[in-house]
C-alpha cells in the first residue's frame, strides 16, 4: 500500500573532490559555445531568406523583359577572395596559438584587406547592375540577400580590425588568451559559408 | 580552500556600485534571481495592460454594434492585445522569469552562463514594450493588422504604427534569442560535476527544448519582418501582389516562427507543472524518461506543422494533408505528458492548495484546448471554423487556461522562495475560483459562436449572437475582478505575510535547499548535488511539511 | 487469495463498465448535441458527420480525463496533519506504451477519416485539370496541366476547393448538371458577383438549388475570405492568386456570406447574402436581372 516513509531533502553532498573544485571556482568559458548557438540562429535568418527567394523564384514569374541572369565575373572573383580570406584567417589563428603574434597580425590584416576588397567588389557590382532595389521581385530579393550578407561582412571586418589591434604588443590577445581572435575567426568562416550558399543559389542556379 | 578567481569575485566587486534593497530591481543587475524577478514584475505589468485592452475588446463586443470605439481603434486594440499578451507577458514570464530564477539552482550553478547578456536581454523588453504602446500616441496610430500582420493589409494600414510594431517585435525577438542562447549554454554546460542530464528537474528539459525552438524559429520571424519593413518603407514588392510579390510566402515564414512560438509559450509551463505536482502530491514524477522524450518529440513536431494556420490560403492539397497528419501527431507526445501527470497524482497525498488548484485547472483547460486544437488540425474541419471565434476559444483555452494558470500556480508555489513569506491560502483559493469560473464563462461560449458564424477580429456582429457575447463579456469582467485578490495577496503578503521558513513544502529540488530568499551566491557553501529531484516516499528520516502547507 | 482475486475482478468489471458508459456518453453527446447551423450544401452533411465523430471522441477523452483528475483529487487528498509521502512509483512501461498507443491509434483513425471527408468535399480535386476549364477538359481530355498553363499562364488557379465527388444528393437534384460559373471580386469592403453567362452583376449571390456552382474568385486589394457557415465552406481570396470554390446548394433560403479575413476597419461589415432559389425562382431572378439588350 502507500509508503509511510516520508522524504528527506536529497543528499546535499558537499563537493570535496578536485573536479568539483574546478567547477566551483572557475566559471567555464562558454563564450565560444554561446557564439555557436547564436550563429545557428543567425543561419536560420539566412535560411528564411533563401527559402523566400527560392519560393518566389518557383512560383512568381518576373515581368516581361527581366531576367534572373547575372554577370558572373565579379561575384566569382569575390567568392574567391572570401574563400582565400578564410584560409588566411585560419593561418592567423595558427600563428597566434604558436605565439607568433606579429605574424598573426600580418595574416589578420591580409584577411581584413580581402574582406574590404570583397565589399568594394560588391559596391562596384551594385552600381553596375541594370536594376534597382524596387524594380522587381528578383531585384529586391537580390539586394536584400546580398545586402544582409554584406552587413555581416562589414561587421566581420570591424571585428578583424579590433582583433588586429589587440594582437599588438601589450594588447589583450596572447597565445593563451585569444578568445576574441577565435570568435572572430568562427564568425568569419560562418559568413564565408553563407556566401558560398548564396552564390550558389543566386548566381549559379 | 576557496581560491576565488576574478570572475567569481565580480558580484562582490560590483556591489558598491549596485544599489541595495529594492532598488536593485531597477538596476542593471547581473544576478539571475534579480533578473528573474525583473522579468516577472515587468511581465505582470504588461499583463495588466493586455488585460485592460481585452476589457476594451469585450466591452465593444457586449453589443452587436460598433459603438464603444471607432472601428480602426478596435483593430489597434486587438493587435496590441495579442502582441502584448504573447511577446510581453507569456513569453518573458514562463521563459525569462522562471527560467532565470530556477535554472541555475537546478543545474547547481551560481549564475547563468552569460550574466551580462542576460541583463541585456531583460533590459531590451521594457523599451520595446513602451515603444509598442506609445506608438498609439506618438505615431498617431498603432498597428492595425492583427498580431499576424498579414500583408498586403499591413502595407496599407498607417505605416508609422506598423513600423514601430515591427521594431518592437524585433527587439523582443532579439531578447528572446539572447535568453535562449543563455539557457542552452547553462543547461548543457554549467551543470555541477556529478549531475547527469537525466537527473535534471523536468523544467530544465522543457527550457532546453523551448530554447532550441527559439534559436531555430525566432530568427526567421526577424527575417520576414525585415522584409516586411522594406515593403513598407522602401516600397519593395516582396509581399505586394501589385508589384509581383507573393503574400503566402509571408504567411509561411511568419508561421514557421509563430507555430513553434505556441510551444515556446507552453513547454515551459509543462515544465513548471512537472515541478509543482510531485511536491504537492508527495510522489515522484511519473515516467521521467518518457516525459523527456515527449518534450523532444514536441520540439521536433512543432517545427514541421506551421501550415495548419494556412489551410484556406490556397496551399496545395498534398501540403494540407501533410500538415494535418503532422499536427495531429502532436497529440501523442502531449498526451504522454498529461497521462503521466495524472499518474503522478494517482495514489499521492495531495494537498489541495492554490498551487495545486491552479495546476489541476491547467490540466482540465489544456486538455480541452488541446482537443479543440486537434479538431482544428483536420483540414475539412478547419475550413469552416478558420478565422472564427472557435479559434479564439481554442487558443485562449491554451494560453490562458494553460499557461496563465500555470504562471499563477507557480506564483503560489515559488513566492515563499522569492520572499520568504507564504501567500494567503484563502485569498488564493478565491482567486482560483473566480478565475476558473470567469475564464470558462468567457471562452467556452466562443466555440459555439465560431461554429455558428461569428468571424474573429470584428467590432460588429450579427445580433443573433448578442446573448453569448454578453455571457463572454461577463466572464471577462469576472477575470478582471479575480486579479484583485491576487494583487492584494501579493502586496500584503510581501509586508506582513506568514513567514515560510526555507522550505515550506519540504520539496527536494535544489532551490529549496538554501535560505528563502536565497543569498546572492545561491548557497552559502557548495552547491548540493541533487540526483533525485523527485525522490518522494523513499528516504529514511521523517521530515514533515509544515502544517500550513499540508492543508 | 480469494479475496484479492475478487477485488481484482471487481476492479476489472468497474473499469469495463466505466469505459463503456464513458464511450456511450461521448457517443450520445457527439451525435445528439447539435452545435452547428443548418446544413445547406452537399458539403454540409459530410462535414457534419466528421464533426459528430470528432465531438464524440473529444467528449470521451475530456470527460475521461476530468473524471480521473477529480477522482484523484478527492480520493487521494492529504488528511489534515498527515505527514507521509505517497508511494515512490517512478513509472510503468506497459502503461506508458498503452497511453502512447491509444492516442496514436485514435489520431490515425481521425486523420484517415478526415482525409476521406476532405476528398469527398472536393478538396483533393486537382483544380488546374478540370475545375476552371470544364469545357476544355471535356473537349480534349489529354490536356495536361503543363500544356494548359502554357496556353494561358494568367489563368493559373492557386488553390481552393474543387467540385465535390458526387454524393448522390447532387446527381439527383441537379437537373441540368452543368456547372454555373460565377466570378467573385472581393474588395474593401464588399463582394461583387458577376454571372458571365447571363452578364449579370450583383451584390448578392443568387444560386439555384442543386446545381453545382463554381466561384472564380479574385481580390483587388488585400486578402479577404469568402465564408458561408451554412455551406461549411470558406476560402481565402488572395490578391494576385485566382482561386476557385465549388459547391452545390441543397436547401432554399437566405444565408450570410461573410468576409472572414481581417481586411481593414470595416472588415466586420463586409457581409452579404447568399440566396438559394428553387430552380424556377432562379430563372425568374435571372430574367428580372438580365441587363436590357443594349440598343445598337
Ligand atoms: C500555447 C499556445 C498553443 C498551443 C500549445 C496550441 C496547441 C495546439 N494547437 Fe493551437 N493555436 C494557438 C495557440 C496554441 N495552440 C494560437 C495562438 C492560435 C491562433 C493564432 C492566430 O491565428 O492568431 C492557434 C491556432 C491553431 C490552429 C489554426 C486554426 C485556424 O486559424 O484555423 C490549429 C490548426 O491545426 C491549431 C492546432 C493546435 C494543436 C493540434 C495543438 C496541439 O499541440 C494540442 C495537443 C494537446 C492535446 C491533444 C491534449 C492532450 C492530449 C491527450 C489528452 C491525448 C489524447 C488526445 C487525443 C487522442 C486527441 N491551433
Ligand atoms: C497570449 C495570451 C493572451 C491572454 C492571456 C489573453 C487574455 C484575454 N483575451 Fe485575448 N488574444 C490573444 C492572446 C491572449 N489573450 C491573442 C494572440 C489574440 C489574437 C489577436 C489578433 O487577432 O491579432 C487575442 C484576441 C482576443 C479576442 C478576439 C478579438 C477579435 O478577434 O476581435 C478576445 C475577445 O474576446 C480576447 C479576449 C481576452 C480576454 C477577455 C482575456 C482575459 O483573459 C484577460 C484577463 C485579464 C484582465 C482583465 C486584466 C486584469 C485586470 C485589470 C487590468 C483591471 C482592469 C480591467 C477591466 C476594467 C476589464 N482576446
Ligand atoms: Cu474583407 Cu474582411
Ligand atoms: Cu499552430
Amino acid at each position: 500500500m502507500t509508503s509511510t516513509t516520508p522524504s528527506t531533502p536529497a543528499k546535499a553532498i558537499p563537493a570535496a573532490e578536485g573536479s568539483n573544485h574546478e567547477q566551483e571556482h572557475e566559471h567555464p568559458d562558454l563564450r565560444l559555445f554561446g557564439l555557436v548557438t547564436f550563429l545557428v540562429a543567425d543561419g536560420m535568418t539566412f535560411a528564411g531568406f533563401f527559402a523566400a527567394y527560392l519560393t518566389f523564384r518557383a512560383v512568381n514569374p518576373l515581368p516581361e523583359g527581366s531576367t534572373y541572369e547575372l554577370e558572373l565575373i565579379l561575384p566569382t572573383i569575390n567568392t574567391v577572395l572570401l574563400l582565400v580570406s578564410s584560409f588566411t584567417f585560419h593561418r592567423a589563428g595558427k600563428e597566434c596559438r604558436a605565439n607568433r603574434l606579429p605574424a598573426a597580425r600580418h595574416w589578420l590584416l591580409v584577411t581584413g584587406a580581402l574582406g574590404v576588397a570583397f565589399l568594394a567588389g560588391q559596391m562596384v557590382e551594385y552600381f553596375s547592375l541594370p536594376f534597382g532595389l524596387t524594380d522587381n521581385l528578383f531585384a529586391s530579393t537580390f539586394y536584400a540577400l546580398t545586402g544582409f550578407h554584406g552587413l555581416h561582412v562589414t561587421l566581420g571586418a570591424i571585428c578583424i580590425a579590433i582583433v588586429a589591434l589587440q594582437t599588438r604588443p601589450g594588447g589583450v590577445i596572447t597565445a593563451e588568451n585569444h578568445f576574441g581572435l577565435e570568435a572572430a575567426e568562427l564568425y568569419w568562416h560562418f559568413v564565408d559559408g553563407i556566401w558560398v550558399v548564396l552564390y550558389g543559389i543566386l548566381y549559379l542556379l | 580552500m576557496t581560491v576565488a578567481t576574478p570572475r567569481d569575485l565580480e558580484p562582490q566587486l560590483q556591489q558598491p556600485l549596485q544599489p541595495k534593497g529594492w532598488l536593485r530591481y531597477f538596476s542593471f543587475s547581473v544576478d539571475h534571481k534579480v533578473i528573474g524577478l525583473q522579468y516577472l514584475v515587468c511581465g505582470f505589468f504588461f499583463y495588466l495592460v493586455g488585460g485592460l485592452l481585452a476589457g476594451a475588446i469585450r466591452t465593444e463586443l457586449a453589443t452587436p454594434l460598433s459603438d464603444f470605439m471607432p472601428r480602426d481603434t478596435y483593430n489597434e486594440v486587438l493587435t496590441l492585445h495579442g502582441t502584448v499578451m504573447i511577446f510581453l507577458w507569456i513569453v518573458p514570464v514562463v521563459n525569462g522569469a522562471f527560467g532565470n530564477y530556477l535554472i541555475p539552482f537546478y543545474v547547481g550553478a551560481r549564475d547563468m552562463a552569460f550574466p551580462r547578456l542576460n541583463a541585456v536581454a531583460f533590459w531590451m523588453i521594457p523599451p520595446a514594450g513602451f515603444l509598442l504602446i506609445s506608438s498609439y500616441f506618438l505615431a498617431g496610430a498603432a498597428a492595425q493588422s492583427g498580431w499576424t500582420a498579414y500583408p498586403p493589409l499591413s502595407l496599407t494600414t498607417p505605416a508609422a504604427g506598423q513600423v514601430v510594431w515591427i521594431l518592437s517585435v524585433l527587439l523582443l525577438g532579439g531578447s528572446s534569442i539572447f535568453g535562449a542562447v543563455n539557457f542552452i549554454a547553462t543547461v548543457l554546460k554549467m551543470r555541477r560535476p556529478g549531475l547527469k542530464m537525466m537527473q535534471l528537474p523536468m523544467y530544465c528539459w522543457a527550457m532546453l527544448g523551448t530554447s532550441l525552438l527559439v534559436v531555430l524559429s525566432t530568427p526567421v520571424l526577424a527575417g520576414v519582418l525585415i522584409l516586411l519593413s522594406f515593403d513598407i518603407i522602401a516600397h519593395t514588392g516582396f509581399f505586394n501582389p501589385t508589384l509581383g510579390g507573393n503574400v503566402v510566402v509571408y504567411q509561411h515564414l511568419f508561421w514557421f516562427y509563430s507555430h513553434p512560438a505556441v510551444y515556446i509559450m507552453v513547454l515551459p509551463a509543462f515544465g513548471l507543472v512537472s515541478e509543482i505536482l510531485p511536491v504537492h502530491a508527495r510522489k515522484p514524477l511519473f515516467g521521467y524518461t518518457t516525459m523527456v522524450y515527449s518534450i523532444m518529440g514536441i520540439v521536433f513536431l512543432g517545427l514541421i506543422v506551421w501550415a495548419h494556420h494556412m489551410f484556406t490560403s490556397g496551399t496545395p492539397p498534398w501540403m494540407r494533408l501533410f500538415f494535418t497528419i503532422a499536427t495531429s501527431f502532436i497529440a501523442v507526445p502531449t498526451g504522454i505528458k498529461f497521462f503521466n501527470w495524472l499518474a503522478t497524482l494517482w495514489g499521492g497525498k495531495i494537498a489541495l492548495n492554490s498551487a495545486m488548484l491552479f495546476s489541476c485547472g491547467f490540466i482540465l483547460n489544456f486538455v480541452f484546448g488541446g482537443i479543440t486544437g486537434i479538431t482544428l488540425a483536420q483540414v475539412p474541419f478547419d475550413i469552416h471554423v478558420h478565422d472564427t471565434y472557435y479559434v479564439v476559444g481554442h487558443f485562449h483555452y491554451i494560453v490562458y487556461g494553460g499557461t496563465v494558470f500555470v504562471i499563477f500556480a507557480s506564483l503560489y508555489h515559488w513566492y515563499p522562495k522569492f520572499t520568504g513569506r507564504l501567500l494567503n491560502e484563502d485569498l488564493g483559493r478565491l482567486h482560483f475560483l473566480l478565475t476558473f469560473i470567469g475564464f470558462n464563462l468567457c471562452f467556452l461560449p466562443q466555440h459555439w459562436l465560431g461554429l455558428n458564424g461569428m468571424p474573429r477580429r470584428v467590432a460588429e456582429y450579427d445580433p443573433t449572437f448578442t446573448t453569448l457575447n454578453q455571457v463572454s463579456s461577463v466572464g471577462a469582467l469576472l477575470m478582471a475582478i479575480s486579479t484583485l485578490p491576487l494583487l492584494v495577496n501579493v502586496v500584503v503578503t510581501a509586508f506582513q505575510g506568514k513567514r515560510a521558513g526555507d522550505n515550506p513544502w519540504n520539496a527536494l529540488t535544489a532551490e529549496w535547499l538554501t535560505s528563502s530568499p536565497p543569498p546572492v551566491e545561491n548557497w552559502k557553501g557548495e552547491a548540493p548535488l541533487v540526483t533525485e529531484p523527485y525522490g518522494y516516499g523513499r528516504a529514511q528520516e521523517p521530515k514533515a511539511p509544515t502544517l500550513e502547507a499540508a492543508r | 487469495m480469494r479475496m484479492a482475486r475478487a477485488v481484482k475482478i471487481r476492479a476489472a468489471i468497474t473499469t469495463a463498465l466505466a469505459t463503456a458508459s464513458l464511450g456511450l456518453t461521448g457517443f450520445l453527446v457527439g451525435t445528439r448535441v447539435n452545435l452547428l447551423p443548418v446544413d445547406a450544401s452537399t458539403n454540409a452533411p459530410t462535414y457534419d458527420s466528421l464533426f459528430k465523430v470528432l465531438f464524440s471522441i473529444g467528449t470521451m477523452l475530456f470527460l475521461g480525463i476530468s473524471i480521473v483528475l477529480i477522482y484523484s483529487l478527492v480520493r487521494f487528498r492529504r488528511n489534515e496533519g498527515e505527514l507521509a509521502d505517497g508511494p515512490p512509483l517512478e513509472g510503468n512501461l506497459p502503461l506508458e506504451i498503452v497511453w502512447t498507443a491509444i492516442p496514436a491509434v485514435v489520431i490515425l483513425f481521425v486523420g484517415i477519416y478526415s482525409y476521406d471527408i476532405y476528398d469527398r468535399m472536393g478538396g483533393m480535386t486537382p483544380l488546374d485539370h478540370g475545375a476552371l476549364h470544364h469545357q476544355h477538359a471535356m473537349d480534349t481530355p489529354s490536356h495536361t496541366m503543363e500544356a494548359k498553363s502554357m496556353e494561358m499562364p494568367s489563368e493559373r488557379v492557386w488553390g481552393g476547393i474543387g467540385p465535390a465527388i458526387d454524393t448522390g444528393v447532387a446527381s439527383t437534384s441537379s437537373a441540368s448538371g452543368a456547372v454555373l460559373p460565377v466570378e467573385v471580386t472581393a474588395m474593401q469592403f464588399a463582394f461583387i458577383f458577376h454571372y458571365p453567362e447571363a452578364d449579370i452583376t450583383s451584390g448578392e449571390l443568387h444560386v439555384p438549388l442543386g446545381q453545382p456552382v463554381e466561384l472564380r474568385m479574385k481580390a483587388l486589394d488585400v486578402i479577404h475570405a469568402f465564408w458561408v457557415p451554412q455551406f461549411r465552406l470558406k476560402q481565402d481570396v488572395i490578391p494576385g492568386q485566382p482561386t476557385v470554390l465549388s459547391f452545390t446548394a441543397t436547401r432554399p433560403g437566405t444565408y450570410p456570406a461573410i468576409c472572414a479575413e481581417l481586411c481593414g476597419p470595416y472588415h466586420g461589415g463586409m457581409r452579404t447574402s447568399v440566396v438559394v432559389h428553387e430552380v424556377d425562382d432562379y430563372q425568374t431572378w435571372l430574367q428580372q436581372n438580365r441587363p436590357a439588350p443594349s440598343s445598337t
